[in-house]
């Protein structure tokens, strides 16, 4: 076999491993959407302030002193203890379901029956708070997140793929473990939101609101469980993404990844921002390994973009979206 | 009391139909014209301009072409940091390559480059709408960043990747480079933010701005009585670069002098913009002003207030500028959703009956 066909290969998993990485921010995205209409660009975010906590809450540092030590000139850094990783999650869950209510009683209450774009710019606003509060919380230096995921070099695909091809292919430990997880969650929430109570009452409220609030299903409820679940997803990405580089600013970035693969799939879809997610790690890297060297390489940051807006123009509902129908 | 039409009357369509038909309001507006024209010009040093004055003006610019896109025609863009680096870059090729054109051509020149490349990136708003657009625009930001940071023929091939200004003068006095001095470069800007605030105020107020505005409120309806959303929505993606052209090409060439362009003209930059325009009023051009002075102040007040004043490090003033943003941002969608243009409007109603409120 020809070597660039077998690099093509190894390029070709990888961006597997990353595309279903991109699906798992992008579900959290789909459901807040399906839910309430509302497109959360804050999810990235969401992301990166799960991963703080996560971090701050099993290190002992104490919340806020940056601020503390500022205001009234004390040295207070650490609690002082170490928590295992499960507490921590625990704990981390329970921010975000407190965050959540809050999201939804301070903000999207005030903001029902607005138009979607004003809801997208409420959340961007949200994204720019969350940035400002997560970094004055516990610091913006770079932190480590080690909750005892296996990472490195695979190798025993590394020795299969030796003795087909002669050539080891790299892949990370930490992303086939990411890509279980991601089918484990995927597979759950299929589970929560067509067999059970609360997920009826929430595919309810995504097809009709009214019609969902005359049959007695409360909305409020609906969203704050909602946004809690989001906040889920965003700490299960978050401990992906930090375990994988670093809880860090860049962390909040994935949001801009997620945008093109919900565009790609559709916002409505859980399925299309599975395969969306995949199209698009896949497209990315063999574009980057394919043309990349021929214009000057890093066009990992556009290539999705570029991809979504085509398929736009002829699909604007996305791949897998409901066929938008507009009256007057 | 002192705001208010009484005895003001118009016998004229053309005195009827002009910008201010209030003559307070008018005086004022003259007033604000020659302060800014012939008093501040010679109390300016180079803090109170590079701090202040630059980025406002330029800035001002800028919300402007994007309110007129966002606000007035309903297509939100996050590619105002994208097309602003196209108005940069095109002045630096144009300023590099013909030297001894003046520079006014220059931006303007740049100004219609940005407005070409914007009516491309504006083609699938005849699709796509809404947030589905918000984001396609993104696409914009992010591949124009990138061909300017790849592409070596946009930065003449120098070594570290940036583009620096070079000296030119306008009718002999240095307006870019090293040795400008402060009040030719708020000249400079002012003109042609004077400029870009009376066009787009005009453009808004005729038959243009009338068929944006039914294109925003609801694009079928519009359609159907005949305004030509194809026209309607690339002239607002023309006009709109134009503007954020001509600010990016001030920004790099008079205010900045260096650029690196995924430092300066990132997203970060777009949402700038756009925050400024929710702020300051959404559909309103006084909006655009009051939203770029609010944003340019805040960080500059928070700065000399917490790090001056009290001594904070000034990372935690950072991050509460990222708080105290994000915060006002979603305060202004749910309080008033038209900004401080609206509150000023409130504002004026109450003044013309003051102090007899009956």
């Amino acid at each position: 076999m020809p070597d660039q066909l077998v690099y093509a290969m190894e390029v070709f998993l990888n961006g597997l491993m990353a595309g279903v990485l991109y699906a798992l921010v992008a579900l959290g995205f789909v459901l807040i959407y399906k839910a309430s209409g509302i497109f959360n660009y804050a999810q990235g975010v969401m992301a990166l302030f799960a991963a703080m906590t996560l971090v701050g809450v099993m290190e002992g540092q104490v919340p806020f002193s940056h601020l503390i030590n500022a205001l009234l000139g004390t040295k207070v850094h650490h609690f002082g203890w170490h928590l295992p990783a499960f507490i921590g999650i625990v704990s981390t869950v329970i921010v975000m379901v407190l965050l959540a209510w809050l999201v939804q009683r301070i903000i999207f209450k005030h903001l029902v029956g607005q138009e979607p774009i004003i809801l997208f710019m409420a959340t961007i606003g949200l994204a720019y708070f969350m940035e400002g509060f997560g970094d004055m919380m516990w610091g913006s230096e770079i932190k480590k997140l080690d909750v005892g995921l296996p990472q490195g070099i695979n190798l025993w695909i590394d020795e299969t793929t030796y003795n087909i091809f002669d050539y080891g292919f790299f892949i990370d430990n930490l992303d086939i473990f990411a890509t279980i997880i991601a089918a484990i969650l995927v597979g759950g929430l299929v589970i929560f939101s067509q067999y059970t109570k609360e997920g009826r009452a929430m595919r309810a409220v995504a097809d009709d609101h009214q019609a969902a609030l005359s049959v007695g299903v409360s909305l409020n409820f609906i969203w704050i469980m909602v946004w809690s679940v989001a906040g889920f997803v965003a700490l299960v990405a978050g401990i992906m993404w930090g375990t994988k580089s670093g809880v860090q600013f860049s962390l909040s970035l994935i949001a801009l990844k997620a945008l093109p693969v919900l565009m790609l799939g559709g916002f409505t879809s859980i399925p299309g921002a599975i395969v969306g997610g995949l199209i698009i790690g896949v497209g990315e890297k063999l574009f980057e390994f394919t043309v990349g060297p021929l214009i000057g390489g890093a066009t990992e940051n556009w290539f999705a973009y570029v991809l979504a807006l085509l398929v736009l123009v002829f699909r604007p509902q996305g791949l897998f979206g409901e066929k938008i129908i507009e009256r007057v | 009391m002192f705001y208010r039409e009484a005895g003001d009357f118009s016998k004229t369509y053309r005195e009827d139909s002009q910008t201010f038909p209030i003559r307070f309001d008018r005086y004022r507006y003259y007033a604000v014209l020659l302060i800014a024209f012939a008093i501040i010009p010679f109390f300016l040093n180079d803090y109170w301009v590079n701090a202040i004055f630059l980025p406002f003006l330029i800035y001002s610019i800028a919300a402007i072409g994007l309110n007129i896109l966002t606000g007035y025609c309903g297509q939100v863009s996050l590619g105002t940091g994208g097309f602003m680096a196209v108005g940069a870059y095109a002045t630096y090729k144009l300023m590099t390559s013909f030297p001894e054109v003046s520079m006014v051509v220059h931006i303007l020149l740049a100004g219609g480059i940005t407005a070409f490349v914007g009516v491309l990136f504006g083609l699938p708003s005849l699709r796509i709408k809404g947030f589905y657009l918000a984001v396609a625009t993104l696409a914009a930001q992010f591949f124009l960043v990138w061909l300017f940071n790849r592409v070596p023929w946009f930065y003449n091939n120098s070594a570290s990747g940036q583009i620096n200004s070079p000296e030119r003068t306008l009718l002999g006095v240095p307006i870019t480079g090293a040795n400008t001095e402060p009040w030719a470069v708020y000249l400079f800007c002012l003109v042609f933010v004077a400029l870009s605030a009376v066009i787009a105020r005009n453009l808004t107020r005729g038959a243009m701005g009338r068929k944006w505005m039914a294109i925003r409120d609801m694009d079928i309806a519009a359609e159907i009585i005949g305004v030509n959303p194809l026209t309607a929505k690339l002239s607002a993606f023309a006009i709109s670069s134009f503007f954020v052209g001509v600010s990016g090409a001030l920004f790099f060439s008079v205010y900045l002098g260096a650029v690196e362009v995924g430092e300066v003209f990132g997203i970060n930059k777009s949402f700038l913009v756009l925050f400024m325009i929710i702020i300051g009023g959404l559909g309103s051009i006084f909006g655009s002003f009051a939203g770029a002075a609010f944003l340019v102040l805040l960080p500059v007040l928070l700065k000399n207030v917490l790090v001056t004043g009290l001594g904070w490090p000034t990372d935690i003033a950072a991050h509460l500028e990222f708080m105290i943003v994000g915060g006002l941002i979603i305060v202004f969608l749910i309080m008033e959703p038209h900004g401080i243009a609206q509150l000023w409007r409130i504002a004026k109603e109450k003044l013309r009956l003051w102090p007899f409120p009956h």
